[in-house]
């Protein structure tokens, strides 16, 4: 039950661009069309669904103050927290190169769908705060970080389809000239975040 | 400082107008927030209170320039095809610096900006600028670059931060002295004015910042977007 609490709640209550602002850059310059749309939030849901999981197992067996200890006593002191920074980037940034190579091999289908938005996605900071995260949230298992990592991939994806479809319309509408294009979406993207509120207290 | 300049700017003198207008450009006709449209991503979190964005800028501006200048000085070895994961690691070890040195001096701070310090690796001021600027020009011009970019991205930071502050607190903070009152709650209540939480939400920080947005191209028009 925890587990899919964690998911909801990283869909709708804690969603990664609402509530904290991840990932605006590429969501702010992808979000013209609903195609090219759902393609990066495809592919973040994705990659967040993968990372997230690896990085849990690394923090907690690797990094921790104490993870060591299964490799003998004298390493149960070892704290390498202070690296956690540079281990999680370096993660996410070869596994990204692995899930690029490994979807052009297995899937071209996807890769010609997912393609040109998996470089982008290495910088993208949802992916990074996903794994930042999980580490100051201290979760249970394994399971608990996967649905975390898939939930606010999802959350991501909503965010970014819903505002697509959005500015595909406003297009048409006669917003003042100051306005047009950036700023309008930075406050169509505040209203909604506001909405998104509305979910919060939400529990199963 | 001095060596690098020696051998990167044998003519152009230290601050020609060249220089000058890396720095100033980014501040208003070229800002990395409101016109690139980079960094959005850390920087509007942490504005409810005014000393975690002066805190916040500080750390980019650091490693803005910090990472332009050591990209810079070894761009030319930087075999291209791994240079983002090089950059990567480079501005990861500037931000375990600023992390550490946040953790040891600034304990409180750190801990209101929890994982927004780690975010600054995939801030995209810094990789958009390193990729850029850095890697084909010299340490000097990228440390000016890095300097600017930093600055710009701190002032709206800073402008962000006093207006929710002041509208949803009553109250103004700076590093180091802390979170002074000056509009009382008894003062506010007698005027009929209640603290306004709602600009405290973080959606509120977007509609801030589209305001700013807005100001901006109203003054000057070259700025404003054809659809």
């Amino acid at each position: 039950m925890e587990t899919l609490n964690i998911f909801v709640k990283g869909i709708f209550i804690e969603n990664m661009i609402f509530a904290y602002f991840l990932g605006m850059c590429s969501f702010l310059a992808v979000s013209k069309k609903v195609k090219t749309g759902i393609g990066l939030g495809a592919a973040v849901v994705f990659v967040l669904g993968i990372t997230v999981p690896i990085n849990y197992l690394l923090e907690n067996y690797v990094l921790k103050e104490g993870a060591l200890a299964w490799m003998g006593a004298e390493y149960a002191t070892v704290d390498l927290s202070f690296l956690s920074f540079i281990m999680f980037i370096a993660v996410i940034a070869s596994i990204v190169q692995l899930v690029e190579m490994i979807v052009e091999k297995f899937a071209p289908a996807l890769y010609g769908a997912l393609g040109i938005f998996l470089p982008l996605i290495a910088v993208n900071c949802s992916i990074l705060g996903g794994a930042l995260f999980m580490q100051e949230r201290q979760y249970t298992s394994v399971w608990d970080a996967t649905s975390f990592g898939v939930g606010s991939g999802i959350g991501w994806f909503l965010a970014i389809v819903a505002i697509a479809a959005i500015r595909e319309r406003i297009k048409y509408s006669h917003v003042p000239a100051p306005l047009r294009g950036l700023g309008i979406t930075f406050i169509i993207t505040g209203l909604m975040g506001i909405a998104f509120m509305s979910f919060m207290g939400i529990n199963i | 400082m001095s060596t690098e300049v020696k051998t990167a700017e044998p003519k152009e003198s230290l601050f020609s107008k060249k220089n000058k207008k890396l720095v100033t450009d980014p501040l208003s006709d070229n800002n990395p927030i409101t016109i690139q449209v980079l960094g959005i991503c850390s920087a509007l979190a942490i504005t409810v209170q005014v000393q975690q964005a002066v805190i916040m800028s500080l750390a980019v501006t650091f490693v803005t320039f910090g990472g332009n200048v050591v990209i810079s000085l070894i761009r030319n070895i930087i075999p291209s095809r791994i240079r983002i994961i090089v950059q990567l690691v480079i501005v990861a070890s500037l931000v375990i610096i600023v992390n550490e040195i946040l953790k040891a001096y600034l304990p409180d701070i750190s801990e209101k900006l929890s994982v927004f310090v780690g975010l600054i690796i995939t801030n995209c001021i810094i990789m958009g600028r390193l990729e850029a600027f850095a890697l084909g020009n010299k340490p000097w011009p990228s440390f000016l670059d890095g300097l600017g970019n930093g600055l710009g991205y701190s002032w709206i930071l800073v402008v962000v931060a006093v207006i929710r502050e002041i509208l949803g607190s009553g109250a103004i903070s700076f590093p180091g002295i802390g979170q002074i009152k000056f509009l009382s709650p008894e003062f506010m209540a007698s005027t009929g004015y209640m603290n306004n939480n709602f600009i405290i939400l973080p959606p509120m920080a977007l509609v801030i910042v589209g305001v700013i947005i807005w100001i901006q191209r109203t003054r000057n028009k070259s700025l404003i977007e054809s659809h």
